[in-house]
């Protein structure tokens, strides 16, 4: 598709018909959350778009964000969206490699200087170029030079938003997020881990047709993240009326009630996962019987047991915090190689680990 | 349970373990009003279904409270795409499938019929370039 075409002249040429366009607008009005007499706003403005150059950068990533992006099963809108940005640089999906490859990177950025949309996937290791570099180049040189030219940046995935796990605790890589780094760009947070894909395909939509979305405190588009997974949780009458499942096997797991006594985070996790579901809506981990683990919050992976209730602070974590408090780091690493200990003699004497010793660790 | 004397499934027997969200009636009545919105003042309206906090089994009642009419029109748009008028006259269902068959979208729209369902004006005109085309080829090859 030429650049110089508009999507609507594109789509047209491609056979695409006008009622396939209005559903496509319809079906993403819907996942941006926008009320439904926003469609016909989306397909007028829409059609006019030209492809903007779309920059994807992936640093200390596991890739689940780019697998979650193209295995959504919902073809026909993430081929549109597709269709509707040039994707210039994308390890993972584009044909080149080696130099080649960081050639097309140069180009589109030196084209489309100002105007390309930068999407980050991954968080940024400290000063120590080795933990990750990219054709030579640090993660952190790559990220500022390619922000430098940038309209906007997407940071996709908990890891680009907020650290994710590569900055859990202890964060050998001394591992950052994108907004730690750049300061003078806006950067939309997309976190998750990974994020809906609908809601990846959703930002870029909305940045298209109505420029910068509104951000919450946490730069997250408050379309997607605006209500708690709580809040919208079809569970939420049995918390409601105070039925709880105690353990995975009685009988309010079996009759569905209310998981917050298992550790659910839903209280304190904003994401759209209870409206727009995963695999392609089927269900998202609520209805599937395990409590959500907030991974769409900063630091989730050092927030405390993922199955203790919310109201029930870990007695681990307040040492640790307290120990943390009054003599640095050190006390915190002393407590995890106390635990390594525990769990080496655990294997050696071939004891069984239980759910208890897992909580201890966390 | 009834809203308005209508009858309404029950939620109980349609999802023994789903707690339902209590939203079902409150959605009925808000097609109601639509429905008397649009014949008193030609106000069309449309409710996305997938906005609303539904729990398994809710929506396979609120499907069967509406019933099927006198229309059922299956599209071929990027994927099937399937527009019921329900038993409420100008009360339709819309329900947009990807090529895997599956849900993308459903709405709810009180109108007299719906825009997408609507012959388009860029379709036709491609349409009648290729009418005169194929017409002009008929020509040559006579």
């Amino acid at each position: 598709m030429s650049k110089d075409k508009t999507l609507g002249e594109t789509l047209r040429e491609r056979g695409v018909s006008r009622r396939s366009f209005l559903k496509f607008c319809a079906t993403t009005a819907s996942m941006m959350a926008l009320p439904p007499a926003m469609i016909p706003v989306i397909a007028a403005t829409l059609e006019k778009v030209r492809r903007p150059s779309v920059i994807w950068l992936s640093f200390q990533e596991c890739t689940g964000c780019t697998e979650s992006l193209t295995r959504s099963h919902s073809a026909t809108i993430e081929d549109l969206i597709f269709d509707t940005i040039s994707l210039d640089y994308h390890h993972t999906l584009q044909a080149a490699s080696g130099s080649a490859a960081e050639q097309a990177r140069e180009e589109a950025m030196q084209e489309n200087h100002g105007n390309y949309i930068l999407v980050v996937d991954g968080s940024i290791p400290g000063e120590n170029n080795g933990y990750s570099t990219i054709a030579g180049i640090s993660n952190k040189d790559m990220l500022l030079d390619a922000a430098a030219g940038a309209a906007a940046i997407v940071a996709v995935g908990s890891c680009a938003a907020f650290g994710g796990i590569p900055k859990a605790d202890p964060n050998p890589t001394g591992a950052v997020s994108v907004s730690e780094l750049i300061k003078d760009k806006p950067i939309v947070n997309v976190p998750g881990c990974p994020p809906i894909p609908a809601v990846i395909a959703g930002v870029l939509v909305q940045f298209l047709t109505f420029g910068l979305p509104e951000l919450d405190h946490l730069g997250r588009p408050v379309a997607f993240y605006g209500n708690s997974i709580h809040d919208r949780c079809y569970r939420r009458p049995f918390y409601d009326k105070g039925l709880f499942a105690d353990s995975f096997d009685d009988e309010g797991a079996k009759k569905g009630w209310c998981l917050f006594k298992l550790g659910c985070k839903g209280p304190t996790t904003y994401n759209a996962c209870a409206v727009t579901k995963w695999n392609d809506g089927t269900s998202f981990p609520i209805e599937a019987g395990h409590p959500c683990l907030g991974c769409a919050e900063p630091d989730f992976w050092d927030a405390g047991s993922f199955y203790k209730a919310l109201s029930a602070p870990t007695g681990d974590i307040g040492k640790t915090a307290v120990y943390a408090g009054a003599a640095g780091l050190i006390a915190g690493a002393a407590l995890g190689a106390s635990l390594r200990a525990r769990k080496q003699s655990a294997v050696k004497n071939h004891e069984r680990v239980t759910i208890d010793d897992l909580d201890q660790e966390s | 349970m009834s809203a308005d004397g209508m009858p309404v499934p029950s939620l109980a027997a349609s999802a023994p373990c789903a707690p339902p969200t209590g939203n079902l009636v409150p959605l009925l009545h808000e097609i109601r009003h639509a429905l008397t919105r649009w014949l008193e003042q030609g106000e069309e309206h449309v409710i996305d279904l997938r906005s609303i906090p539904l729990a398994p089994g809710e929506e396979d009642s609120l499907l069967e409270q509406l019933g099927e009419g006198e229309v059922n029109a299956r599209l071929s748009i990027s994927g099937p795409s399937n527009i019921i008028e329900t038993r409420y006259p100008g009360v339709w269902l819309i329900t947009h499938y990807n090529e895997n068959e599956n849900i993308i979208g459903r709405f709810i729209e009180v109108c007299e019929v719906p825009g997408i369902l609507k012959s388009q004006a860029e379709d036709s005109r491609a349409g009648l370039e290729r009418l005169e085309n194929d017409l002009s080829n008929a020509e040559t090859t006579a």
